[in-house]
């Protein structure tokens, strides 16, 4: 008995922090999504009406929301699969048995992941810069015609791909590392005996062992890039043409900018069933594939 | 015998040049942002781009504490960064070490929640988060940004996978001894858990320095300002200011490099547990 009443004492200050400070938000969330809360009510709660879905119904004749849904698509579609095939790469070259320097090419490429992403936006802000920018001076020196990076409609969005994937590859190359790092070698030993070539060691060797990581690695990148908001927020404030708006900028200002906080609540809780929807369906089908 | 040593070195020369390449790419941004920190006024905004300064100069960095209110943000960022890192650590191990090794009614069907709601983005809270702490008065105060952060499902979890390998020998013999459970916690787990506690340090208080969206919602007082939050509040009124604003991307960038190159294994550590999270 006293020792249950110990071990209440330990959990209870996390367990009341995460409901309070989380839990109850996030059902708040769900109700306030159904009300029309905004400026009025926020100054008196008095004012605040239950509207049902109309926020949601509201949501979907928006064309700036629909634009910020398809502006984060795009930045998952390309911008995972580059990110991953990247951290792949790196992590092969990593592990390769001729490897020199190893735990100095890890760190070095590792670094973006823990800068601040604001400090490092702000960096390549001024990479990109059309007129005195490095990126288009290279660009020039190869022969290539100048891009207006962040000016650019056509530009922005794979300009802040290009910046994301640079900043967070390294996360999943050490994930990836540990995966290559924990195939037994005997498998390897074994393919070698039946004169399995370096490509085919790679292509039935490890491609199979590590795929259980690369399933788990692109679940988790897919539900961080749906999460997109620092980037436009420095880099393009959503422009040029709102073609960087993500979902999440979209909610920032609805919420935080105009106070629509009941429709900003129904843009938070759109975008999370979608992450949880995609989730689920790439987990049902790594174990479709697994089965089979 | 030759032939075979060129043959080897071959594959050798081209994955240590093409990782020298990508190292390259990911430090060069870091490189630069510091040579062009030291560039007076204007010096960067020239064509081509300079790689060094011609004459290396401070003037940047004392423009941002003496005009910019630098040394707030710097003092905020700090403040902020321990005492979110201090009370989570506390809260979360205690938490932790009770759902591996202590019994209380219902102990697996809470945690089993809690691992259930990782998958819920945290910006999903923010809006009634926001509404919650501006009902307690701690909207524009420290206290928005620590309050919600002084316990984290996933501090509580890595803890917990960690405490789970300690034998349960080592607790029992305490117990007979007659020890209290909070000194069997102090003076037998805290010293064993030390690995993940320093781990949970590491990555919560990078995580803290470099939170950006929170604060920027809860913060509106320029006084109460992060370094995140200053500088993107900064680099909007500077644009042209390349200079400037490199300086005080050192500054930012700077404190969380050092501290990772210095505890990078444990860091490491932290993120291979927080992959298999879910």
């Amino acid at each position: 008995m006293r020792r249950q009443a110990a071990a209440w004492c330990f959990v209870a200050p996390a367990l009341v922090v995460i409901a309070v400070f989380f839990f109850v938000p996030v059902v708040a969330a769900l109700a306030m999504s159904l009300t029309d809360f905004d400026i009025y009510a926020l100054a008196d709660r008095g004012n605040l009406r239950v509207v049902g879905l109309r926020n949601y119904a509201q949501l979907l004749r928006t064309p700036l929301f629909w634009k910020a849904f398809g502006n984060t698509l795009y930045f998952v579609v390309i911008g995972v699969p580059l990110s991953i095939a990247i951290s792949l790469g790196a992590a092969l070259l990593l592990h390769t048995r001729v490897t020199r320097f190893r735990a100095f090419f890890r760190t070095a490429l590792f670094a973006p992941v823990v800068t601040t992403l604001v400090a490092v936006a702000v960096i390549w802000r001024y990479l990109f810069n059309p007129h005195y920018g490095l990126l288009n001076y290279t660009l020039g020196r190869l022969g290539l015609p100048s891009v207006d990076w962040l000016g650019d409609p056509q530009w922005a969005m794979p300009a802040i791909i290009l910046f994301a994937v640079w900043k967070n590859f390294g996360y999943n190359m050490i994930i990836l590392l540990a995966g290559l790092q924990s195939i037994p070698e005997q498998l390897y030993e074994a393919a070698r005996i039946d004169g399995a070539s370096a490509w085919r060691q790679f292509r039935h060797v490890t491609l199979p062992m590590l795929a259980p990581i690369v399933a788990l690695v692109n679940v988790l990148t897919i539900a961080g890039y749906f999460q997109l908001f620092a980037e436009p927020y420095v880099m393009t404030q959503g422009g040029p043409l709102q073609s960087t708006v993500s979902v999440l900028y979209f909610m920032y200002e609805e919420g935080f900018k105009w106070w629509n906080l009941g429709s900003a609540s129904a843009v938070a809780f759109t975008l999370f069933l979608f992450i949880f929807g995609v989730t689920a369906l790439q987990l049902r089908l790594v174990r479709w594939q697994s089965a089979a | 015998m030759a032939i075979r040593r060129v043959t080897r070195g071959l594959p050798a020369l081209l994955v240590n040049g093409l990782l020298l390449g990508g190292a390259a790419l990911t430090l060069f941004p870091l490189v630069w942002m510091m040579s062009v920190s030291l560039m007076p006024p204007g010096e960067a905004s020239s064509f081509p781009p300079p790689l060094v300064p011609g004459a290396p100069t401070l003037g940047n960095y004392r423009e941002l504490f003496a005009h910019a209110g630098m040394g707030r943000y710097l003092l905020n960022s700090v403040v902020l960064t321990s005492a979110v890192t201090l009370v989570s650590l506390l809260f979360n191990v205690a938490a932790g070490y009770a759902f591996a090794k202590l019994r209380f009614a219902g102990r697996d069907r809470i945690f089993r929640v809690l691992l259930g709601t990782l998958v819920i983005p945290g910006q999903v809270a923010m809006v009634p988060l926001f509404l919650l702490l501006r009902d307690l008065r701690l909207v524009n105060t420290y206290g928005g940004v620590i309050v919600p952060a002084m316990a984290s499902i996933f501090g509580i979890f890595v803890v917990r996978q960690y405490a789970l390998a300690i034998p349960d020998d080592l607790l029992e013999a305490a117990r007979i001894d007659g020890a209290s459970e909070v000194r069997i916690f102090r003076s037998i787990m805290v010293p064993v858990l030390k690995p993940i506690i320093v781990t949970l340090a590491v990555f919560t208080s990078l995580g803290a320095w470099n939170d950006f969206m929170w604060p920027l919602i809860v913060l509106g007082d320029s006084d109460l300002y992060t370094l995140p939050v200053a500088l993107a509040s900064l680099s909007r009124e500077h644009v042209q200011d390349n200079e400037l604003m490199m300086a005080g991307a050192v500054l930012t960038i700077l404190p969380v490099l050092l501290v990772f190159l210095v505890l990078q294994r444990y860091y490491i550590q932290g993120l291979m547990l927080g992959s298999v999270k879910e």
